[in-house]
């Protein structure tokens, strides 16, 4: 059967080099075609299109493209060993290791490199480009070093990779040639209220400034400018635009374009009918196409027609949107106007900082584009009608969107994987896709820049599977939903809430909810009255149970600081109990093995010695870890230990959806691991940044940057009123991570949501928000004191109602390294059939 | 006919002691018990012993209902169990042990092994 295969040689493992694997394999199942791919960068491919956010926290593993199992044995992947040259007559390619690997095709998907202007000094240290991970790696490690950046160039990319210097920490500006930032994309007036909104991230933006010159200029680098004025920076990121790689073509004698870039015909052909170019080399039909999802159909091209078929590239959708933080920006379409006769309706609120510009027939029956500055959310649905009838006029379009029901099944609504609408109703109804998340795995819609998820999102509501929010067969609705009952009716047992909003007596689901949700609105001590009952095992006995049926205890130790007094005591109680100890990892002492009737007697001791509930054992705020900052270390920036201290102290015995927490590192060599949690801080030579949703455990995320450069003041009601909308809204369960994500599919994108409601205060919530988390910070008492000054309450911690003080005689333990473990019995499933 | 009870019935506890929706457990001869007392006043007993993680600790687990039966759920893996029959409703074929319970002159009583 090899003797039948040809070899297909690609050259290049990026986005689109991967896609045409994936898509011959696809359509290849009988593997006529063996491949070989030979990538120059030292990783297989990733998301470029995401690149930014490994600098605010995606590891190189989340952004890999390449799916297990890709790789087999009829088709191989080669590495950091690029290409050098190609004999067309003997069909051999030759590479940086010496390499030669014989081709019947070649697809050369080389992308294209940043344009580093010639201006003198552009390649000095501390200039760098923005284009791998390679890249974000050098300018990460120099950005630890200096205090500030300055960005060349104002498009689309520009602003991407100031934005992510200003979450390194620098203080960071812009410089950009044209009038207005993004001039391929905004019009003047739209690059007016851009600037704006840059400029309130903290960005400075200079606009027709032409960069004549860099120097060194003592540690660091001077920009002079052809109007005499000059910028002094610790470092420079190139982002001008960028030029095909179209070098090893030209070498081998294929035609390439005047300015650059392979020509290939409709079927992604060059010059060579054995070669062919996809991706941003590729010159196709007059243009180089800076995007993936032109790429992507280069790609599904040429796997057809390797394959027998006659596809064909057309022209493609040039629309593209701005993934900045709190920045709405989108064009689509002919967003400047250039189809004969087109007339523009512009919508500008330069108060607001909206601008919106439609562009129509002259008779304004069919749209043609736009531009959507500071409100681009109805982006993803404007993009679907380009080129159709108008059921609205352009002025019912700009001020009240547009209306999806009537989406006809052809129209395009992922553009960057291409995906219908009747596709994306095709998956929900034959494919039994009931979620965006089994939507996008069927059809890759939303995969790429994720702008179109609102879309899948709206057509699954429409199409009638949106899952159902009931909690438990109890209560119909979802928690945010009964949050918001109980703390507009007032009501306060569960009894009343259920009798009035549910049905049946409850479960183990909805009474922990009622409970939490009781508990955070401020309903007196956890064990009070009814709610006793609606707490799980671990807040019923304020521990934490073991596979036992012991439980640990663990007191606050805020910000992990501890005294010498303090870690006697506690290692007193551990030895006079007979306990195991352990330090966890947040930064506190873990005491296991306590049976029920010993809690109280070992509260008594810790409370004594100034302890208090740890809340260990509940959906709550867990610990804020931190290092020792600026006191201690000698790379501090700022005192991370006060700050976690007093953060710790403000919300400790907050009860949420689920546990939460926090972490304060003295500088950006992040010792205290802040950005693993919900709550993550990093101190900035200029304040606090602050990072949010992140954790450990099964899916590990890292936090993302939420704002930088904060007071104490400015940073406490941020975070005042993140957690309370989070405990307000999150459903139950749900970290801060998996909220935002579901915040993304209901908002287009959950962060820049968030920042809308929590920063620029779009419903109106943030005095309320803060004055709620004020409220539970004034109303704070210690769980376990309480309890031991109640003697109902204290009555409940017995081993059994009629032998108050024996000992559950299945606990048993043995000893291993000097400590007690739990005898785990024999068999342990033991069947009662009746 | 005069059927005799001839079981020895031991007494628990005072039925004020237990919690609405709540239970504890007690040791009735060697036995551990975890008992229940319902929303409406009615009282049950099973079999301490989660069968699923051999920890005795089904008394300390969250009652509440499923459909129209009075259930609890083990605290240690959640798994839910009639209050009534003591069958395992996640897990057909498992059951835990059901005591007779009473309440006399205000005290509970469960009925020995
Ligand atoms: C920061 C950033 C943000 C972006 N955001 C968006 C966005 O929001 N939307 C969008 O549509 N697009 C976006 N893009 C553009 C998008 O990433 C590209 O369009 C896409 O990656 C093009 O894919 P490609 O495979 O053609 O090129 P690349 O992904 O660049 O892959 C080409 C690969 O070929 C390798 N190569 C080159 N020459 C050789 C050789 N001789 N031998 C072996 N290997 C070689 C290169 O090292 C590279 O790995 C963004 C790009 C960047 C940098
Ligand atoms: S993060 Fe690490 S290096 Fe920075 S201040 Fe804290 S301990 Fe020091
Ligand atoms: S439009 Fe980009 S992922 Fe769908």
């Amino acid at each position: 059967m090899s003797t039948q295969q040809r070899r297909l040689v690609v050259v290049g493992n990026g986005m689109v080099g991967q896609r045409l694997v994936e898509a011959v394999r696809q359509r290849d199942p009988q593997r006529r075609w063996r491949i070989t791919v030979l990538g120059e960068e030292p990783r297989p491919a990733y998301d470029r299109v995401a690149l930014t956010s490994y600098l605010t926290g995606a590891t190189e593993a989340e952004l890999g493209l390449v799916p297990d199992g890709c790789y087999d044995g009829d088709s191989s992947l080669v590495v950091g060993e690029a290409v050098t040259g190609i004999d067309r007559s003997a069909r051999l390619v030759t590479t940086t290791a010496g390499r030669v690997v014989p081709y019947d095709a070649l697809v050369l998907a080389t992308g294209s490199k940043p344009f580093v202007p010639p201006v003198p000094g552009a390649d000095l240290d501390g200039c760098f480009v923005y284009r791998t991970i390679d890249d974000l790696d050098a300018i990460r490690e120099r950005a630890a070093s200096v205090t500030s950046g300055v960005v060349v160039g104002g498009g689309l990319l520009g602003l991407e990779a100031a934005n992510a210097l200003l979450a390194l920490g620098l203080s960071t500006g812009v410089v950009e040639f044209a009038p207005r930032l993004m001039p391929a994309q905004v019009d003047q007036g739209g690059g007016e209220v851009l600037r704006r909104k840059v400029e309130a991230l903290g960005l400075t933006a200079r606009l027709d400034t032409a960069t004549e010159r860099i120097a060194v200029a003592g540690s660091g680098l001077r920009l002079s400018f052809a109007d005499g004025s000059a910028l002094d920076t610790g470092m420079v990121v190139f982002s001008a635009g960028i030029r095909p790689r179209d070098e090893l073509a030209r070498s081998a004698g294929l035609a390439v374009g005047e300015r650059g870039g392979i020509v290939v015909d409709e079927a992604c052909r060059t010059s060579d009918p054995a070669i062919w170019a996809i991706g941003e080399c590729a010159l196709a039909g007059g243009r180089v196409y800076g995007l993936v999802a032109p790429g992507y159909d280069m790609a599904e091209v040429v796997a057809d027609r390797l394959l027998g078929g006659d596809a064909a590239f057309a022209e493609a959708d040039t629309s593209t949107k701005l993934k900045l933080l709190g920045v709405d920006v989108a064009s689509f379409g002919d967003a400047h106007a250039t189809t004969p006769d087109a007339l523009e309706v512009v919508y500008a609120d330069p108060v607001g900082g909206v601008y919106k510009k439609l562009v129509v027939t002259d008779d304004a029956s069919t749209l043609l584009g736009g531009v959507l500055v500071g409100d681009a959310s109805a982006y993803a649905a404007l993009r679907t009608m380009v080129g159709r009838p108008l059921a609205d006029t352009p002025e019912q379009l700009l001020l009240a969107g547009p209306s999806t029901s009537d989406l006809g099944d052809d129209a395009q609504v992922c553009s960057c994987q291409n995906v219908s609408a009747g596709a994306v109703r095709a998956a929900i109804h034959d494919e039994g896709c009931a979620d965006v998340a089994a939507v996008k795995a069927c059809t890759r819609a939303g995969t790429v820049c994720g702008s179109c998820v609102p879309l899948l999102k709206t057509l699954l509501t429409q199409s009638g599977v949106e899952a159902d929010p009931a909690l438990c067969e109890h209560f119909s609705m979802g928690r945010a939903e009964l949050f918001d009952i109980v703390r507009v009716t007032g009501l306060r047992t569960f009894s009343e809430i259920i009798a009035r909003h549910g049905s049946g007596r409850g479960c183990d689901i909805c009474k922990p909810v009622v409970a939490s949700i009781l508990a955070s609105l401020g309903s007196g001590h956890v064990l009070d009255g009814e709610q006793a009952a609606l707490q799980d095992t671990n807040d019923h006995f304020l521990a934490n149970i073991q596979r036992n049926g012991t439980y640990s205890v663990v007191p606050r130790v805020p910000g992990g600081e501890l005294t010498a007094e303090g870690l006697i005591a506690i290692g007193e109680v551990a030895r006079d109990f007979g306990l195991y100890s352990k330090i966890t990892g947040g930064q506190r002492i873990d005491l296991l093995g306590a049976r029920v009737e010993q809690l109280p007697a070992i509260w008594k001791r810790l409370v004594d010695a100034g302890f208090e509930s740890g809340h260990a054992y509940g959906k709550a705020l867990r610990t804020v870890k931190s290092c020792v900052g600026s006191t201690w270390c000698r790379y501090g920036v700022q005192d991370s230990t006060s700050l976690a201290i007093m953060l710790e102290l403000r919300y400790r015995g907050l009860r949420a959806p689920h546990k939460i927490k926090a972490g304060v590192s003295g500088c950006a060599r992040e010792c205290a691991e802040a950005r693993s949690k919900d709550v993550g801080i990093i101190a900035s030579e200029n304040g606090w940044n602050l990072y949010v949703g992140g954790n450990g455990g099964f899916r590990p995320r890292h936090a993302e940057l939420f704002a930088s450069d904060l007071s104490d003041a400015q940073l406490v009601a941020l975070v005042d009123r993140f957690l309370m909308f989070y405990v307000r809204t999150a459903d139950r369960l749900q970290r801060t991570a998996a909220w935002i994500e579901a915040l993304t599919e209901e908002h287009g994108d959950g962060l820049a949501y968030l920042h809308r409601v929590l920063v620029e205060d779009e419903l109106g919530l943030c005095a309320d928000l803060e004055a709620a988390m004020d409220r539970h910070a004034g109303s704070y008492t210690d769980e376990w004191a309480a309890v031991l000054d109640d003697e109902e309450k204290l009555g409940r911690f017995v081993s059994f109602v009629n032998a108050p003080d024996a000992p559950d005689p299945s606990i048993r333990f043995e000893t291993e390294r000097g400590q007690i473990r739990p005898v785990v019995a024999g068999p342990t499933l033991e069947v009662v059939r009746r | 006919m005069t059927v005799l009870d001839v079981r020895t019935w031991t007494v628990v506890c005072r039925f004020d002691l237990l919690l609405p929706e709540r239970g504890v457990a007690a040791l009735v001869g060697d036995s551990q018990v975890a008992i229940f007392r319902g929303f409406a006043g009615e009282v049950y007993a099973l079999g301490n012993r989660d069968p699923f993680s051999d920890a005795y600790v089904l008394s300390r687990g969250i009652v509440g209902s499923r459909g129209t039966v009075p259930t609890v759920a083990s605290p240690m893996h959640k798994q839910v169990f009639s209050l009534v029959t003591g069958e395992c409703l996640d897990e057909p074929g498992i059951a835990v042990p059901v005591y007779d319970v009473r309440v006399r002159d205000g005290d509970v009583e469960v009925a020995g092994p």
